[in-house]
């Protein structure tokens, strides 16, 4: 009997870690379609980044009380992780409690931390579900989110509340059976807060219990399995790809913009033609800015990825904010869900589709006034006004689609130097 | 005013301390033109050998570039380079934020590079100095005055307490918004929208931004562009306080107090 669970656990972690890993090399090969940009630089302040935005949720600090509630989460599910290993190993060795034995009096303060940190989780998510779903707040009730989006986010903090509970159930269940001196139940003395639950139990048959805390156990793993099998097909991936995300934001003042080498160039040679008698010919037509997935830098599409939906950047938007059809949020979900599509395409099978106007539209491209506070809110490091401007630049230069004003302001720019149609030799007039 | 240009020092085999970098705001727009002065007027007073480049000043490029334009923004950008670098200029000052994060950050990697400063750590650098003092009981004393963010010198650059240093010279009452510092509510010109009629919405953002101004009860809104200067002045006036509430640069703000 004790051979047969073994084996069913380890086909369980097996086929678990066999499909989550092949869905991760997916996820690595369709961020690796976007363009290549160097972002290896200054490693130390990257390390810097990782620790203070990623580890220490330096950003979700803007409202401390969100923080802490979502620090508890974060914390309860790195450290419970530990008591994941036991349990892996208990699974795989056909043990019970293996650690307990070679800790002493603290494996039970281990535990009873672990407990805790399992009541501050399982109370967080709750008050989350009230915040999401009750509470009313706008960019909760945002229509970004209708249909999965919110669904996804209701799953995964009942996911979290059901898992924990049945972490507690199997420890209450354990503690009476240790107290009875069932065999396999090592001795462990009472835990923090599952100790003051075991009365509850008390009244319950040896193989009840057993079935309780067997069931609990099982329900538990398998359920761990299957949530890290939903994670990349959900918002729910940020607590992965938050990390990658923080090491390589950019680093570089957020007013500045990427510089196209290829345009510097182009512009160079028209003003010095002498220098381009010289140059090396190239065959290749370049493009410019951003149509689709593809032509975003990988860091775009990792973004993409690690965006778990919270629509701060909506939240502090001014185009949002009055009601313009912009939301940063949305361009981060949309560029997300044509990089699945592009995705599934077989080798050069092409769906005919664009980030462009099939998922993003030009009226949304358009209301941006790259104030840049997505950026600056975004507690993960992605940045919405990257692949804003980029697609501006495709708009303007590959399809010469702006609005008619945008022209006059080119033409005006060109002519006169400056964006109004005033006549350069006035520029000083000013002081006179 | 007899301001020097850039090539008249030039002519003269001079060097000024500092170029003053107008920008098309400060050079052609007629309220813009008042902080162009009001700053001109600070550095006279204060003595510092200051030029422009005049007629040969030309658009950063920033709005063609934001909305897309990059060829356009690329000319402009080595017309100025070419300029500025034959002149041989070593450091700008501007009162144009957008002026001064293209001049700062984007010219360096087309081979401009010069010390820019914007005309708020100037301000500050200057009272910091003791070279600007303000006078004693002057015309903000006791007044309510809350300082608006431009996106550009803020959550662009980082620039936040300078201008608030500034400020606080006045013996005024600085307030300020909910929404400021790093969450500083834009006020809806930048990107090239100061350009272009705004998308379809509920509101405007320049209407929003207003309304948040005026609700804080100053008397005084202080700015640091002059895009952020046309949108609040409209602002406030959407919200029928044009009488009651001034917005005004911080260097018209400056110019006005400091001691002769």
């Amino acid at each position: 009997m004790q051979i047969v669970s073994q084996l069913l656990f380890l086909i369980a972690l097996g086929v678990a870690i066999y499909i989550f890993s092949r869905r991760a090399l997916g996820i690595r090969r369709n961020i690796l379609l976007g363009r290549d940009v160097q972002l290896n630089d200054q490693p130390a302040l990257r390390w810097k980044n990782l620790l203070l935005l990623a580890f220490g949720q330096k950003k979700m600090f803007r409202n401390p009380l969100v923080a802490v509630l979502h620090f508890f989460v974060y914390a309860g599910f790195l450290i419970i992780n530990i008591e994941i290993l036991e349990i892996i190993i208990d699974g795989m060795a056909g043990t019970h409690r293996i650690f307990a034995p070679y800790m002493g009096a603290l494996y039970s303060v281990l535990i009873g931390c672990f407990e805790i940190l399992a009541v501050l989780v399982a109370g967080a998510c709750l008050i989350f579900l009230v915040r999401r779903n009750l509470l009313k707040l706008k960019r909760f009730i945002s229509k970004d989110l209708n249909g999965w989006p919110r669904s996804d986010a209701n799953y995964i903090l009942l996911t979290e509340i059901i898992l924990m509970l049945l972490f507690l159930t199997m420890n209450t269940a354990d503690q009476v059976l240790q107290s009875r001196g069932a065999e396999h139940y090592y001795a462990t003395g009472p835990f923090w807060v599952t100790g003051h639950f075991a009365p509850l139990l008390s009244g319950l048959s040896d193989s009840a219990l057993l079935a309780v805390e067997r069931g609990a156990w099982w329900l538990h793993i398998l359920g761990v399995l299957a949530f890290l099998n939903y994670l990349p097909f959900s918002k729910h991936l940020h607590i992965i790809l938050a990390f990658p995300n923080a090491y390589y934001s950019d680093l570089r003042p957020k007013g500045k913009m990427e510089n196209m080498p290829a345009i510097q160039q182009e512009v160079l040679y028209a003003m010095q033609p002498e220098l381009a008698a010289n140059a090396p010919a190239s065959d290749t037509v370049p493009k410019f800015g951003a149509k689709d997935v593809q032509d975003l830098t990988w860091k775009n599409l990792l973004d993409a990825y690690a965006c778990t939906e919270c629509g701060r950047c909506s939240a502090a938007c001014p185009a949002t904010q009055t009601g313009k059809a912009l939301s940063p949020r949305l361009i981060m979900m949309k560029t997300r869900d044509r990089l699945e599509q592009v995705g599934q395409q077989k080798n050069g099978e092409a769906d005919g589709k664009s980030l462009l106007r099939d998922y993003i539209t030009e009226e949304e491209l358009r209301a941006c006034t790259s104030c840049a506070a997505c950026v600056e809110e975004c507690p993960v490091s992605i940045n919405p006004l990257h692949i804003i401007l980029q697609m501006r630049r495709h708009l303007v230069m590959e399809e010469s689609s702006a609005p008619a004003e945008w022209n006059m302001m080119f033409s005006n720019i060109e002519n006169n130097m400056a964006p109004w149609k005033f006549s350069p030799d006035d520029r000083d007039a000013w002081a006179h | 005013m007899q301001i020097k240009t850039m090539a008249e020092y030039f002519a003269n085999g001079e060097t000024p301390e500092v170029l003053f970098w107008v920008g098309c705001a400060g050079s052609f727009d007629q309220r813009a033109q008042k902080i162009t002065r009001a700053f001109a007027e600070i550095l006279e007073r204060t003595g510092i050998r200051f030029a422009v480049l005049g007629k040969e000043e030309a658009c950063t490029g920033d709005p063609a570039r934001r909305a897309g334009n990059e060829f356009l923004f690329q000319m402009m950008a080595y017309n100025n380079i070419q300029v500025l670098n034959n002149y041989g200029v070593k450091k700008i000052v501007t009162a144009c934020p957008h002026c001064f994060n293209t001049l700062r950050n984007e010219y360096p990697e087309l081979g401009g590079h010069y010390e820019v400063i914007h005309h708020a750590t100037f301000l500050q650098q200057l009272i910091d100095e003791g070279r600007i003092k303000i006078k004693e009981g002057g015309s903000f004393k006791g007044k309510k005055i809350t300082y608006h963010d431009s996106c550009y010198l803020g959550r662009a650059n980082n620039i936040y307490e300078a201008p608030r240093a500034v400020l606080e010279m006045l013996d005024a009452d600085l307030v300020e918004m909910k929404r400021c510092r790093s969450k500083g509510l834009c006020c809806g010109a930048g990107g090239g929208q100061m350009f272009k009629e705004e998308e379809k919405g509920t509101t405007r953002v320049n209407f929003e931004r207003g309304r948040e101004a005026v609700a804080t009860g100053a008397s005084v809104i202080a700015a640091n562009c002059p895009f952020c200067m046309t949108m609040l002045t409209d602002g406030v006036k959407e919200a029928g306080k044009e009488e009651e509430v001034k917005v005004l640069d911080i260097a018209e703000i400056i110019a006005t107090d400091m001691q002769q």
